[in-house]
Formats: C-alpha cells, sequence, structure tokens
C-alpha cells in the first residue's frame, strides 16, 4: 500500500480502512476488491422483497450537488434509502453559493447539522479533496464526480461489471473510447484496472480528445478503433458533449460516429465475446449505434442495477472507517 | 549584536562583504556615513558610530527585488503597502519593482499614492512600473512619459496580455521614445485560457485544465521580434519552460536589449508540487515539469536568466480555501526569497556569486536602476545576513500572506540587519 | 477446554434427531448464520434421515453494533434457496451468547417475508444472555466466566476450543 501518496493519506484511516473515497488512484488492491465484495453482498439485498437494510438508521447523507445530475443524485438516493439513512438533497449549483456564500461557509453550516457523510459532485476538480481536509473528522466524504479528475463510484460499478461478466481482471484488454480529456469517469476507470490487475488499458480517440501524456495515467493511447479495439474483452464508450463541436475540438458529430461512433462493424475487432459499455446516458449515433447499445454485447441496463450495490457498499464502509477512527476499539464480543 | 537605530552614523565591521557587481568576497569593514557608503576597508576607525559586529556574518547589497505584487486597496490582496515591505526589509530587500495591476498604475494619482505609502513606512523603496495601455485593457496608450516622471521606473501591462500586436508595437515605439523600458509576461491567453497547472503528466492525472508550455514561448516569439523591430528595451518576466530558453539566448547572442527573470518558486518546485491539490502551489505562469526546472537553473547559471525574482503576491487565506482550479493563483514571496536563493547555492545548483548576483546586481540592472551594489558615495543599501542561522517561518513570517508553501519551513539565513537608503530599515533583536 | 471431532459427532448427532422429532412432517427451512453456523447447519443436514433444504444468512447489515465495530470486510451475501412466506425456519448458529445476532438475523428474514414459525439451533449455549431469547435444540450448555468464549473452526474437521477474549474488547 502505498501510504505515502497524498490521496491515500486522505482517504484512509491509519489501519487502512476506507474514510473517504475521492478517487481510485493508489488505492490499495484488497481494498477495491474489498468494495466490490461488498457490493455482491448488496446485489443481493436489491432482490429481496424489502430491498432495505438498517445498516446505516440514523445517519445522515447529504448530497451536495454544485453540479446538477438527476441522474447520479438519484442512484446515491436511492442506495442511502436502501441502507436506512436519512437522505438531505441540496442543489447548491442554484443556491448559497451564487448568494456569495463561499463553499467553507456552506461546509460549517451543513457540518451544524450533523451531517455523517457527504455525497459531493463539482465541476472543480479537487473539490472533495477540498471539502474532505476541511470537514471535521466524523464526517465521510465521498467523490460523485469532480471536473475532469475523478468519478470513482462509477469506476467502481464499472469494475462490478467487468467482474460480473468475466470473471475477474487477469488477462483483460480494456478500451475506452472517446472524449478522455475532459473524462472522470475514464480516469477512475484507468487506475482501477490497472490496481485491479487488467492486462491493458486502452484509450481511443482523436488527439483533440485525448490529454497530454496520457500513457501517464497507465494506458497506451490509440488514434483509430480498427487497432485500439483489437483483441480487446471489454468496450467502454464514454458519452460525447454537444459542446465539443463549439470549441473546435472536433467537426461535426458524424464526422466522429464514422470514425469512433461503435456500430457492429468496429466492433468485430473486438474479441467475439467482448462486452459492451457506456456509463449514459448514452448518446445514439453519436458515439454508439442503436445495434449496439440494443445489443447481446451491451450490459448498459445492468450497469445501472449494480450501481445502487456499489454506492451502497462504499458508504457503508466509509461511515464505517469513519466511526471506527473517531471512537477506536469500544465494543465488546463479537458472540451474541 | 547592533544598537538602536538612529541617524547616527553606522561601522559595520568585520563582516565577510561580498559584491557580486564588483566580484568583492573579503571579510572588511563598512563605514556609512550621513546614509552614504563612505568606505569599505580593513580596520575602519569611526568615532561616534553606532557599532555593527558583523565577524561571522554576511555583508551583502540590499536585494532587488524585480517582481512584487502590491497589496493596495481595492487589489484584494492581503496586508497593505506598509506590512509588505517590512517583511521585504525583514529578509534583506531593499528595493522592489511594484507590479502594475494593483490599481492599475495607469495614473500620477496611484503612483504618487505607492510612494506616499511606501516612503511613510519607510522600510523600503517601492519603483513602481506603470501601466503601458489605460487600465491595463490592451487598447490606448497609458500615458508612460507622465507616469515616468511620476516615478516609475518601467512600463509593462502585467499578467493582462496586450493581445493585439498592432497595439503592442505602437506601445513599444512610445516606450522606445522615451527610452523606457518594457516588463513582458508572455503567455498566450487563447492556449492558456481556462488553465491552471502545467499541460502535462500531472494534471493529466489530477484532471486539471492544462496551460502548455507553448502558450509562453509562442507569446515570447512574437514579443522578441517585436521588440527586435521596435529597439525598445525590454524585460521578460517568470520565465517558466524551457522552449522558452533558446529564444532568449538567440535574442541575446543577436544583441538585443534583451534582459529576463524567474521566479524562486520555479527553480524549487515543479508540477509534483500540486499532488493532493495543493492550492498553495497554484501561481502562474504553472510550475512546470521537473526538466524544465532544470532547464531554468542552467540558464540562471549561465546567464540567460539574468535575476531571480520572489514574484510576491500575498492573498487572504478565503481566496485559497477553495477548490484548486477555484483559488487566487499566487505566492508570498519575500519571506522566503534570499534563503532560498541561498539554498540553491547550498545544493551546488548556482555559484554563491551568481547566486546573488541574480537578487542584487543582475534585476537592478535589468530595470536599468542605481541599486543592487556596494559603492561608495551613493545612499547605502545593505543587508547584513547570518547565513548559518536557521530561520523559523513558522514563527518568523512578517507577510500578512500566508499563501506558501514554506509558511510552516525552517529554512537557513537570517537577517539581522537592513539599511535601505542610508535607513535601518530592520534590526533583528 | 477443547472439542475433538468425535466430540463434536456426539453433539451434532443428538441434536439431529432432536430436529427430525421436532419438525416431523413440517420440511423446515434450515438457515446457517455465517460463517460457523452455516457449518454447523451442513453438518446437521448431513445427519437428518432426509436432506432439508439448506441458506445461509449473513446478519452484517443487521447488527446493532454498526456504530462501534463497523463492517466487517468480505461479508458474504446472504442466500435462501426459498421464499420465506409461510415457511418453517430452523436458525442454526454455532455460539449463542447475547442473543444480538439471532435478533439481527430474525430480523433480516423478516425483510425477505413473512415466515410460518422460526425456531433456534445452537452448538453450544454459554449464557451472558441480553436479550430475551433462548435455543429451542442445544448441543452443550456451559458457564463460562465473561472472558472466555467458545470457538468453532471449520468446515471440515469441526472442532472446537475456549479461548480467553483480548483484555482490550
Amino acid at each position: 500500500m502505498n501510504l505515502a501518496s497524498p490521496s491515500s493519506r486522505v482517504q484512509l484511516t491509519d489501519d487502512g480502512r476506507l474514510r473517504h473515497f475521492l478517487t481510485t488512484e493508489h488505492l490499495p488492491r484488497p481494498l477495491l476488491e474489498e468494495i466490490l465484495d461488498t457490493a455482491a453482498s448488496f446485489v443481493e439485498v436489491g432482490g429481496r422483497a424489502i430491498k432495505k437494510v438498517p445498516l446505516l438508521r440514523g445517519k445522515t447523507v447529504v448530497n451536495l450537488f454544485f453540479e446538477s445530475s438527476t441522474r447520479t443524485r438519484s442512484t446515491f438516493e436511492l442506495a442511502a434509502k436502501r441502507l436506512s439513512a436519512d437522505v438531505l438533497n441540496l442543489d447548491i449549483a442554484k443556491s448559497a453559493t451564487s448568494k456569495g456564500e463561499t463553499l467553507l461557509d456552506t461546509l460549517r453550516n451543513l457540518e451544524a447539522m450533523a451531517a455523517d457523510m457527504f455525497v459531493v459532485r463539482h465541476q472543480d476538480s479537487g473539490a472533495p479533496f477540498f471539502i474532505a481536509n476541511e470537514v471535521t473528522p466524523q464526517v465521510a466524504v465521498i467523490n460523485a464526480g469532480d471536473g475532469r479528475h475523478a468519478h470513482p463510484t462509477q469506476a467502481m460499478l464499472d469494475m462490478y461489471t467487468i467482474r460480473h461478466h468475466k470473471g475477474g481482471f487477469e488477462g483483460l484488454k480494456v478500451a475506452i473510447v472517446g472524449d478522455i480529456l475532459h473524462s472522470r469517469v475514464a480516469r477512475s476507470q484507468v487506475h482501477a484496472l490497472n490496481i485491479l490487475g487488467a492486462e491493458e488499458v486502452r484509450l481511443i480517440g482523436p488527439r483533440t480528445l485525448l490529454p497530454v501524456d496520457a500513457e501517464a495515467l497507465g494506458a497506451s493511447v490509440f488514434t483509430d478503433m480498427a487497432h485500439g479495439l483489437r483483441d480487446v474483452d471489454v468496450v467502454i464508450m464514454l458519452r460525447l458533449q454537444k459542446e465539443r463541436m463549439d470549441s473546435a475540438l472536433l467537426p461535426s458529430e458524424a464526422e466522429f460516429f464514422r470514425l469512433y461512433g461503435l456500430n457492429n462493424d468496429k466492433l468485430r475487432f473486438a474479441k467475439e465475446d467482448a462486452i459492451v459499455m457506456h456509463p449514459g446516458p448514452i448518446n445514439r449515433g453519436v458515439e454508439i449505434a442503436s445495434e449496439v447499445a440494443d445489443g447481446p454485447r451491451s450490459v448498459i441496463l445492468q450497469q445501472v442495477t449494480f450501481g445502487i450495490a456499489v454506492r451502497m457498499a462504499v458508504m457503508s464502509m466509509a461511515i464505517s472507517g469513519q466511526d471506527s477512527s473517531a471512537q477506536e476499539s469500544v465494543a465488546g464480543g463479537a458472540h451474541g | 549584536m547592533a544598537k538602536k537605530a538612529s541617524k547616527a552614523n553606522l561601522l559595520i565591521r568585520k563582516g565577510r562583504v561580498i559584491d557580486p557587481a564588483s566580484g568583492r568576497d573579503e571579510v572588511a569593514d563598512l563605514l556609512v556615513e550621513n546614509g552614504r557608503l563612505t568606505r569599505i576597508g580593513a580596520s575602519l576607525d569611526a568615532p561616534g558610530a553606532d557599532i555593527v559586529d558583523a565577524d561571522g556574518h554576511w555583508v551583502l547589497p540590499g536585494l532587488v527585488d524585480a517582481c512584487v505584487h502590491l497589496s493596495l486597496p481595492g487589489s484584494g490582496r492581503a496586508g497593505d503597502i506598509a506590512s509588505e515591505t517590512r517583511a521585504a526589509a525583514a529578509a534583506g530587500i531593499t528595493h522592489l519593482a511594484a507590479q502594475p495591476d494593483c490599481g492599475p498604475v495607469d495614473s500620477t494619482a496611484v503612483v504618487r499614492l505607492i510612494r506616499e505609502q511606501a516612503g511613510q513606512a519607510g522600510f523600503a523603496r517601492i519603483m513602481p512600473v506603470a501601466a503601458m495601455t489605460q487600465g491595463l485593457a490592451g487598447s490606448q496608450l497609458a500615458e508612460m512619459a507622465t507616469l515616468a516622471r511620476a516615478g516609475c521606473i518601467a512600463v509593462g501591462n502585467a499578467g493582462a496580455r496586450v493581445a493585439d500586436a498592432l497595439v503592442l508595437k505602437r506601445c513599444l515605439e512610445y516606450a522606445a521614445s522615451f527610452d523606457l523600458p518594457v516588463m513582458f509576461r508572455p503567455q498566450d491567453a487563447s492556449l492558456s485560457a481556462g488553465g491552471c497547472a502545467h499541460e502535462g503528466p500531472v494534471a493529466t492525472r489530477l484532471g486539471l485544465p492544462g496551460i502548455p508550455a507553448v502558450a509562453e514561448s509562442v507569446d515570447l516569439s512574437r514579443d522578441l521580434l517585436l521588440v527586435e523591430a521596435t529597439g525598445v528595451r525590454a524585460h521578460f518576466q517568470q520565465i517558466s519552460s524551457r522552449e522558452s530558453l533558446p529564444l532568449l539566448r538567440a535574442a541575446k547572442r543577436r544583441g538585443l536589449p534583451v534582459t529576463a527573470d524567474v521566479s524562486i518558486q520555479h527553480l524549487l518546485l515543479d508540477e509534483a508540487a500540486l499532488e493532493g491539490f495543493n492550492s498553495h502551489c497554484h501561481v502562474i505562469p504553472p510550475l512546470r515539469s521537473a526538466a524544465d526546472r532544470e532547464a531554468l537553473l542552467e540558464a540562471v547559471a549561465d546567464g540567460t536568466i539574468d535575476a531571480i525574482c520572489s514574484q510576491h503576491t500575498p492573498i487572504g487565506s478565503s481566496s485559497k480555501a477553495a477548490p484548486f482550479p477555484a483559488t487566487r493563483p499566487g505566492m508570498a514571496g519575500v519571506d522566503t526569497l534570499l534563503p532560498l536563493v541561498l539554498s540553491l547555492v547550498a545544493d551546488g545548483r548556482l555559484t554563491l556569486l551568481r547566486a546573488l548576483d541574480a537578487v542584487t546586481a543582475a534585476p537592478a540592472r535589468c530595470l536599468g536602476i542605481q541599486a543592487g551594489q556596494l559603492e561608495t558615495g551613493r545612499p547605502a543599501s545593505l543587508c547584513v545576513l547570518d547565513a548559518q542561522a536557521p530561520r523559523d517561518l513558522s514563527e518568523q513570517w512578517l507577510s500578512a500572506g500566508n499563501n506558501s508553501p514554506w509558511r510552516r519551513a525552517t529554512l537557513t539565513g537570517s537577517v539581522k540587519l537592513t539599511v535601505c537608503q542610508g535607513k535601518v530599515s530592520w534590526l533583528s533583536d | 477446554m477443547s472439542w475433538d471431532e468425535q466430540q463434536l459427532q456426539q453433539r451434532l448427532d443428538a441434536m439431529a434427531e432432536q430436529i427430525a422429532v421436532n419438525y416431523a412432517g413440517r420440511n423446515p427451512l434450515l438457515v446457517g448464520i455465517e460463517s460457523g453456523g452455516a457449518w454447523v447447519a451442513e453438518a446437521l443436514n448431513a445427519r437428518l434421515p432426509q436432506a432439508l433444504p439448506l441458506g445461509t444468512l449473513n446478519p452484517s447489515f443487521y447488527r446493532d453494533d454498526f456504530d462501534t465495530r463497523g463492517l466487517k470486510p468480505s461479508a458474504r451475501p446472504s442466500r435462501l434457496p426459498l421464499d420465506v412466506d409461510g415457511q418453517h425456519i430452523l436458525l442454526v448458529d454455532d455460539v449463542l451468547m447475547t442473543g444480538r445476532t439471532i435478533r439481527a438475523a430474525m430480523n433480516e428474514l423478516f425483510d425477505f417475508g413473512r415466515p410460518a414459525s422460526i425456531g433456534l439451533a445452537v452448538l453450544f449455549d454459554i449464557g451472558h444472555r441480553q436479550l430475551p431469547i433462548c435455543a429451542d435444540i442445544c448441543g452443550e450448555t456451559l458457564a463460562l466466566p465473561p472472558h472466555q468464549r467458545v470457538e468453532l473452526r471449520g468446515p471440515a474437521p469441526l472442532v472446537a476450543e475456549i479461548r480467553e477474549t483480548r483484555p482490550d474488547v
């Protein structure tokens, strides 16, 4: 475990348990596996008559969204509610900070409400790190997406989906296609895949959508689909934002689709049993053809189901890490 | 060491006198009479003078800082002229060139205000750089000649680059008419738009919008061609990328009247300092790669880069308490300039004479001012340094801006006495 | 004090006999609590004249000591092969002490549905009850001082011994 790296220092307790979940980078492999294993238990809970467990009863989870995203917020809300936590949704994008209140003021106010967890989405890279460093030690922080930096719960639900279909990560070749430059999802996926032991991670896109020194993330870089998709086990397509055309990063959706859009023809470069993933919401005819999105290799809808279980796992592990680091060991015996 | 500060004459005894301008490096006495440095020599005698025992200490010219950002009301910076010049004096700095972005400095009223406040505080000599265009807006010429007569030593447009090449050419022609040096901070606006970190592996990993090195060299190329065309004296500030260095070397080889500086933080830190989103390391130009840092150090050593400045930018803590991209760029630097420069000497990166030259005579030369050397017959500006004494910055930090990664560090080198233009401006207890 | 494989087998045989009598004609669902209880349930099932449907329960998400002990790593999911509604259920655990695990397990069972009845079989009852819960079928009752616990090792061979608890827990 690399405790020397700043991200690990913030995210882990002294004994190596999860305290905040801000990025997949630098986390030890056993911890990522623990998240996946715990998520498996919660997938089972989701199949019951009553899909709710009393684990976080009496805890308060605050969804702190500085950048609106109904989808992501809803999955965190459902995850928290299935853990019996109380949930407060704050759409900061439209309230406090626009009235001149600083982020710190907002945080102090929320702490006064005795929250146990902040689920943070912010347009600035690093915002959840800042918040985790500033909040009182009893509050766990979960990153629900910051700038271009990280979206670790999305990456972990993707890892769950891959493990579910492929059994593990050894020997896997995974391609991530599209707008890598602006993608926090891609960054978190590359780190998680490398930690979990995937053989090769490839990033595919035109140079305008690839970050400088993309290899530094731990991936190989391709500018064409024929080479990039050859023999891969997993294809992850990223959503292309319409604004990219306005900022001279791409000429048109049509040309992008012709070169990088995933259709059955291009999917033939991948292995026969390759699965196709997408963090959603999908742009049909821009990054993915309907024949693939709705086809037999697509696991896009499963990702959503697993997403709730993975978020339940991360939330319970982080609150558990917070509690244990705050209280040390007060407890009695295990038998009951 | 010294007795109280007074108008009496001052005899500084047995210090190691290091004056990069003359190459002097010897143990000697210095005599300051009526504010002027009158003699440097062995075993001087001056009845009635206050005696400063500098045995074991260094006696240096007062430092010249070619780039500080002043804290005037409305600038949004921490502290005021008194607090920041006092911090400078305590660090051995006697002369500061103030960037024109604190007002902006485009009227004689602002220049007068700066000079009055600095004069009242009496800790250091502030030399304002005048705005080159009105309101730094880059479209209309400022009254450069009038501003120069009011006390500005040069003109420039600070971080607000003059985008219009025709306007810039006319600015340079106008400045050249009055032999005013022009200060440039090369950074192409469109290539750096939205960026907050060096475009490289660290920014890629942290997801921080990047500023490519080429943003600097593209702009520097344009500026150098216009300097050549207009014949103006030019000083390039805060060079950060190695791609800029061949351009500067070539310009100097062609005989252009061009000088350059680098900020001390770019010689000690690189992009790795941003790990963990450390907002104290959010500076513009951004901290670049380790290879850039190496190349900058070599360029200082070989003189391609003339001077080392602090780029002092004191910022209130609330402006740094935010997610990295939302924080205000800048680092408070006067407290650390001299000890950090000395650390480069201790690490064998610069010779002592070159390092001290880069913070005394060289910046004075870049700015075209008489300062940064121990010259008899002139008003005395000097400092006495205990080069071995630790300075615990968590205790001794005088700038009102706490925005520095060294804010809690202990560095080596503690200034015991500073004399600015004949007056004691700092005396440690 | 310890129990070797043979000594435990005697107790399991007796418990299996009791189950066969108590549940004659009712075909209950045997539910072992992870992980020791699941071993015991499996051992009991092997001894029954007719094997019963077998499930496992992991009541980690229902425990009342989450605040102080947190979530145990790699909790295995609960698996119940049948619909719980209207089903007779026999919960099986290795050691019964405070009763809190059984409370958590019963709460979890009710989130699967409404069982017809719930019974409890344990290999050891070591006292120190904190809730009004008792076992219907018990391999052996012990009166242990508070600092001692019984620890079962398995799944094969099953052995047990008395262990001193660490002074800090």
